[in-house]
């Protein structure tokens, strides 16, 4: 099959689904001819022109106001917050309005719109250009929440978020934007809330998001050596989370491994732990659930400093090794 | 602005006699409305909180009327005037200030977040600014879809201070979107006075911050406001951009039910109850005391009505409390 990076595969579903629903635009700062600060949207503006490819002042309310408005009036928009760090300034349209309107209303208004979020860090960029925020909005009913972390579900996860009903927030990251992979050229759909499997084993399960997934299965193919099988699952959309295959999985290798990006206090970890406590996984393991996540700590600029504030591959190992036998 | 199909007689220009007339009935029940409410808050027959417009009706009558069907609202969280000016159902309303089933919205939104999205009423407000960068989407819909209609956005002096004020008139300017900015200046944003806000003398001033026409209007005369806001969508609907139209008025009641009211003098609001905008109204149109009284308890029978319809309508079934959340 032919490849594309995770980029090219955004880009791709936006432009199909531009193509086929003239309802769809695009909006947010420099989108248009500088094509996006990472270049998702190159090229977009000379195909659908300036009333579809909507360049914006440096107004993140504003943004996400235009989404929610333009979506409750029958449109269905993508919005692009430049990082994801930006979106605090959105955060009451998003939270306040977009999430709640339908609720709000009886269950008589429909908002579909996605908001699309560069996050993660990786790139340099410090702590206000690197945040890993994707927890905030699972904990706020009416919202979805989306991480892809291939091209190929990229692609399949933004065409259905595009044709969802829903108000999404579409967590991308900064670091995998160049990284390739398996693409169909034609327009497909991962349907949301159905977590991916990615690499099965039988002694270990690790839950990892976003570019951790690409992590930890170089992490299994080096266990993989020392004769340790390590099973990873994908949930792809953080709310709704499909939970039965990571159950399942749980009951199956009996030690479970969280792995995110996102700072391990009040992170998802803490939810994916939750959900396997409160199942009948519970009574298989024969260890207790660890989380391998963010440090407390905003991002650093040194870039020594910067690489060992989140999970890199030689953690997920050792902390794999170690569960696997017993130490913990 | 709407025409009538007869040579009727348009009061001070601009609205026609018997829909004049109406208008001044809605003003009469919006104020029925609001003492029944403030009555039935002390009866222990609702709970939450709640806006009271009595004073505004002006700017509520001259505001949605003076627009078409087709057209869109976004309201405030002072909104009970607008709402029924936009055509709302007094019953299905009073339904949801009392949490039915039967309201608007199920019982789920109340008084704060009533809206009818199958009227284009795209729901009150409970974040201060909260839907001015909304009427920017829907601004954007309106010029994608290639209708003439336009979106009038209510709010009040304390959003003009929020930064969404702000992002959302720049963006509206820049893009010539048929946006009305009502601003309702009732002198206080809660317990901060204007002058202690602003140092402008009038919120309009700032509309030549975005490079658009803004004016100042007297929100309790009618006529002043249905003549701003059908200009302003005139120029909308031409693809001539947004207005910010500032509507002075005055709010008799507190803020909300926590409000004792120490910021303010018992002669000031005295002095401002004179200029009565149904009263004001009722006189332009030469309805005598004794036509007053008919009206007056004309609105209070629907009121009573409406009352009973949803004092009779079934509570929300507890088991549906899931529902409504996502499509």
């Amino acid at each position: 099959m032919r490849e594309l990076s995770y980029m090219e595969a955004l880009r791709e579903a936006m432009r199909q689904a531009m193509e086929k629903d003239d309802r769809v635009f695009l909006i947010g700062e420099d989108i248009g001819v500088y094509g996006g600060a990472f270049g998702v949207s190159a090229g977009l503006l000379d195909e659908f022109g300036p009333k579809r490819i909507i360049d914006t002042p440096i107004s993140e309310a504003g943004i996400a106001g235009a989404c929610i408005g333009a979506a409750v009036t029958g449109m269905r928009p993508i919005g692009e917050m430049q990082f994801s760090d930006f979106v605090v300034i959105a955060m009451e349209q998003l939270v306040m309005q977009g999430a709640k309107m339908r609720f709000m209303f009886g269950g008589k208004a429909e908002v579909p719109f996605v908001m699309r979020l560069a996050g993660g860090s990786g790139t340099g960029a410090a702590a206000q250009h690197s945040e890993s925020l994707e927890n905030w909005f699972v904990h706020v009913p009416g919202l979805k929440v989306v991480m892809p972390s291939s091209p190929y579900d990229a692609k399949g996860l933004l065409l259905a978020a595009i044709e969802d009903n829903n108000p999404i927030m579409f967590f991308e990251h900064k670091v995998l934007y160049k990284t390739k992979g398996p693409v169909p050229e034609e327009m497909y759909t991962i349907p949301l809330g159905q977590s991916h499997v990615v690499r099965e084993g039988k002694d270990l399960t690790v839950i990892a998001t976003s570019i951790m997934v690409s992590r930890s299965l170089e992490a299994a193919e080096q266990l993989s050596k020392e004769g340790i099988e390590v099973e990873i699952i994908d949930p792809r959309t953080l709310k709704p989370l499909d939970e039965k295959p990571i159950v399942e999985s749980v009951i199956k290798t009996g030690k479970a491994m969280i792995v995110h990006e996102a700072v391990k206090t009040g992170g998802f970890g803490g939810e994916l732990t939750a959900v396997i406590m409160e199942s009948e996984a519970f009574g298989y393991l024969d260890a207790p659930v660890k989380r391998l996540a963010g440090l407390d700590t905003p991002i650093p600029y040194n870039r020594n400093l910067e690489y060992h504030a989140v999970p890199q591959v030689e953690n997920i190992v050792e902390e794999a090794r170690k569960l696997v036998k017993g130490q913990y | 602005m709407p025409t009538s199909s007869k040579k009727e007689k348009l009061i001070d220009g601009v609205i026609p006699e018997s829909k004049a007339h109406d208008l001044l009935y809605k003003m009469v029940l919006t104020r029925a409305f609001e003492e029944n409410a403030e009555e039935m808050y002390g009866l222990g027959k609702v709970h939450g909180t709640m806006h009271l417009s009595i004073g505004e009706e002006g700017v509520a009558a001259g505001a949605g009327p003076a627009l078409r069907n087709s057209d869109y609202l976004l309201n405030t969280h002072r909104g009970h005037g607008h709402f029924l000016m936009w055509g709302g159902d007094l019953n299905r309303m009073m339904a949801e200030f009392m949490g039915k089933e039967a309201g608007y919205c199920r019982g789920r939104g109340g008084s704060m977040h009533i809206a009818d999205v199958e009227s284009n009423n795209l729901g009150a407000q409970g974040i201060v600014a909260g839907n001015l960068p909304i009427s920017v989407g829907v601004g954007l819909s309106i010029q994608m879809r290639k209708t003439d209609q336009v979106v009038l956005t209510l709010f009040g002096d304390g959003a003009a201070n929020e930064g969404a004020f702000h992002e959302s008139l720049n963006m509206a300017s820049i893009w010539n979107l048929p946006v009305i900015y009502l601003c309702e200046n009732n002198q206080y944003a809660m317990s901060m006075p204007f002058e202690r806000a602003f140092r402008v003398e009038q919120v309009s001033e700032r509309a030549s911050a975005y490079g658009i026409k803004g004016l100042t209007v007297d929100g309790n005369d009618v006529t002043a406001v249905y003549k701003a806001v059908s200009e302003a969508a005139e120029q909308a609907r031409k693809g001539d951009g947004p207005t910010l139209i500032e509507a002075i008025t005055y709010r008799w009641k507190g803020h909300s039910k926590s409000d004792r009211q120490l910021y303010r003098t018992r002669e000031e609001v005295k002095k401002w109850m004179e200029k009565d905008p149904i009263k004001r109204f009722a006189a332009k149109l030469g309805v005598d005391e004794a036509g007053m009284k008919d009206i007056e308890k004309k609105a209070k029978e629907e009121i009573r009505k409406a009352v009973e319809f949803a004092e009779s309508s079934p509570e929300p079934d507890v088991n549906t409390i899931l529902e409504g959340i996502y499509a």
